[in-house]
């Protein structure tokens, strides 16, 4: 029975993590850069979602404010910090990145303090059944995401605007030339991305309360890290990653004692994997041109 | 004296600034002019340009990103700083320190061998995660370690260097890191290594040996690394894990690109004026201002790395540029190899079309095909 909890805790925190890892990895696919201000926007979203409920004090008005604040975020990151470079070399958007992740960081520290903020979004309880007792928040996050993420996948097969990601992610120069606002989709995409961050940030603070700048900081590096394993760019990929290293965790959280080397395991993993399998689990390969 | 016209100067200038700084400041504190905590200060800037050195080979030099240099410096420190009490009872002060800190770098260097083979497999961003991975891994092994072992949380206790001496020590630290870097830069190997970084299949197709050299790199860089760990935890009472945390790497990180990648010199001034700076606002800033330090570092990284790499402003860059403006004062010296000066990328590539028609249809002359055997003539 416990280890049926321990399974549904994990599912919760994987599907978390799915839901971060899914910013990264469409992020990655289209705009072939490690988003590392990913993390961050969570943790914007959180304060956004702190913020409504001190003015409204409704759960739903102050989540939709969130999602709506962190889209715009992350446009406006897109559109200042990344599309300049567009065309540079890699490692001077990802230093650009970390730069932007780390002036979140301090911004989020100079407005609200370094003490962390005690957020209450709904007492929901928890319900038993059958020797079971599961906390309804882990329902009700498992949910969400199923929503979500079939809604995601519906979206990029079956739209106009989704299959354009697809072809801008394949070939950038191809989808150009068909007629392919390739700046837009890139917008498009930071924006579900950081929608999607609003919604891992509302789950997180669900689990617990406690709200600081560094909210979004270790998720979103393992959140990556789980879109590494199940192969970035891929948007099954990132959901089996993320899901995966949920219960790895929640299982590895019940051990005594190997649960204080949570963290090293689940990076031995990535680096095991990435040693195995170079491109991650459902990664495609591709091929190096001159 | 012939031979001493022909060494070029600029090469071997920074040598020539730090021993000065050293032996000023060692001058200083024998005459007991300099407080303990400008001694401090001193042995701060010199790990952080040991820091700043070793990264900017990796970052600078060979293009790949790491974001766990703190990584390998927590390993020379817990292991050095170990070493040092194990040994420090038994032989001394002096061949404990010699000990401790070829412990501390070659362990390190270990580690960074290892972190390298996965390095030859993957590159860019999947690099940079599997360093800030192996980064967390190290911090998270040694704060759950045992008491006895390395302390855990609380931390380790280590010896105190003597505070007059271990700048010295610290300094000539850098001179060491500096020799190697810099030898290794301006030899053959050097330019293997900025080979791999600028085409990797180019270099690879030009015979170039890239997971030798991949290697090698990660491994110097990571021995200095572990160097600047044991100095840190002879700088200080206790070694703690928190310290060596991803912002940490982050910080070093700072300071190679604001000194300018593929730039030792940059990277030691950058580490002198960060680290100087931290310990002097660290008085200034207090509470909630504290932040505005990092805030600052945020904004000058993102428009520097923008400014340095927009597309969209390679013109602006080149006519507006610090080289460019010292260049206005110094008198124009036409350089004595003219092969150094050439422009490759002006190499005019235009072919003269009439040139080449002229040679094969001449109109004069009358068309005659080439007679068997007339070659052989």
């Amino acid at each position: 029975m416990e280890f049926i909890e321990t399974l549904i805790n994990g599912l919760s925190i994987g599907s978390t993590y799915a839901m971060i890892a899914l910013g990264y990895t469409m992020v990655y696919g289209i705009a072939k850069m490690l988003n590392f201000a990913h993390g961050d926007i969570i943790m914007v979203g959180g304060y956004m979602i702190y913020v409504g409920l001190t003015i409204s004090g409704n759960p739903v008005i102050s989540f939709i404010a969130a999602v709506l604040s962190c889209i715009i975020l992350g446009i406006t990151i897109e559109k200042i910090a990344y599309r300049p470079l567009r065309g540079a070399s890699p490692l001077a958007v990802l230093i650009t990145a970390i730069g932007v992740s780390y002036l979140l960081q301090s911004s989020a520290q100079m407005i609200f303090g370094s003490a962390p903020k005690m957020v209450t979004v709904a007492d929901l309880g928890s319900i038993s059944f059958s020797g079971l007792t599961i906390p309804v928040y882990v329902l009700v996050t498992l949910a969400c995401s199923v929503v979500v993420m079939t809604a995601l996948t519906l979206f990029v097969k079956y739209t106009r605007t989704g299959r354009a990601m697809i072809a801008v992610s394949e070939d950038k120069g191809a989808a150009q030339l068909m007629g392919i606002n390739v700046n837009r989709i890139i917008m498009i995409t930071f924006a579900i991305g950081s929608g999607l961050a609003a919604f891992a940030g509302l789950f997180m603070l669900m689990k617990s309360p406690s709200l600081s700048n560094t909210l979004g900081a270790m998720p979103g590096i393992k959140a990556f890290t789980s879109a590494v394993i199940g192969g970035v760019g891929s948007i099954p990929g990132a959901m089996l990653g993320g899901i995966l290293m949920g219960v790895v965790e929640a299982i590895s959280l019940k051990i005594p004692p190997i649960a204080p080397y949570t963290d090293a395991i689940e990076f031995i993993i990535l680096i095991i994997i990435l040693l195995v399998k170079p491109t991650g689990i459902l990664g495609k390969k591709r091929r190096e041109k001159v | 004296m012939e031979k001493l016209k022909n060494v070029k100067w600029n090469h071997y200038l920074n040598y020539i600034v730090v021993a000065a700084v050293t032996v000023i400041f060692a001058i200083l504190s024998l005459t007991g002019v300099i407080e303990s905590s400008d001694k401090y200060l001193l042995e701060k800037v010199a790990i952080a340009i040991t820091l700043a050195v070793s990264l900017s080979m990796v970052v600078g030099f060979l293009g790949e990103l790491s974001l766990g240099h703190a990584g390998f410096m927590c390993i020379g420190a817990y292991l050095g700083g170990k070493t040092a009490v194990i040994l420090e009872p038994v032989i001394g002060e002096w061949p404990a320190l010699i000990v401790s800190l070829l412990v501390g770098g070659i362990v390190a260097a270990v580690f960074g061998m290892i972190i390298g083979l996965p390095a030859l497999r993957l590159r860019g961003d999947y690099l940079a995660i599997v360093t800030l991975a192996f980064g967390e891994i190290v911090r998270s092994v040694f704060m759950n370690s045992s008491k006895e072992s390395f302390g855990g949380s609380l931390g380790l206790d280590t010896p105190r260097f003597n505070k007059d001496i271990l700048f010295v020590i610290a300094f000539v630290m850098v001179l060491a890191t500096l020799a190697v870097t810099q030898n290794l830069i301006r030899s053959k190997h050097g330019r293997a290594i900025t080979a791999i970084r600028d085409n990797e299949i180019a270099a690879r197709a030009t015979g170039i040996d890239v997971t030798k050299y991949k290697l090698l790199v990660f491994t110097v860089s990571s021995f200095f690394a572990g160097i600047a760990g044991v100095l840190y935890s002879y700088s200080n009472f206790t070694v703690q894990s928190t310290k060596f945390s991803y912002n940490y790497s982050i910080e070093i990180l700072v300071m190679v690109v604001l000194g300018g990648m593929g730039s030792i010199n940059g990277a030691i001034i950058a580490a002198t004026l960060i680290t100087f700076l931290d310990v002097e606002l660290q008085t200034i800033l207090t509470g909630n201002l504290a932040v505005l330090q990092d805030l600052i570092y945020a904004l000058i990284l993102i428009v520097l790395v923008i400014y340095n790499n927009a597309p969209a402003l390679k013109n602006f860059r080149e006519k507006y540029n610090l080289k460019a403006f010292i260049n206005k004062f110094r008198p124009h010296v036409p350089s004595k190899h003219k092969d150094d000066e050439a422009k490759w990328d002006r190499v005019p590539t235009k072919i003269k079309m009439d040139e080449v028609l002229s040679v094969d249809f001449q109109a004069t002359s009358p068309y005659t095909p080439d007679k068997p055997g007339k070659e052989e003539k």
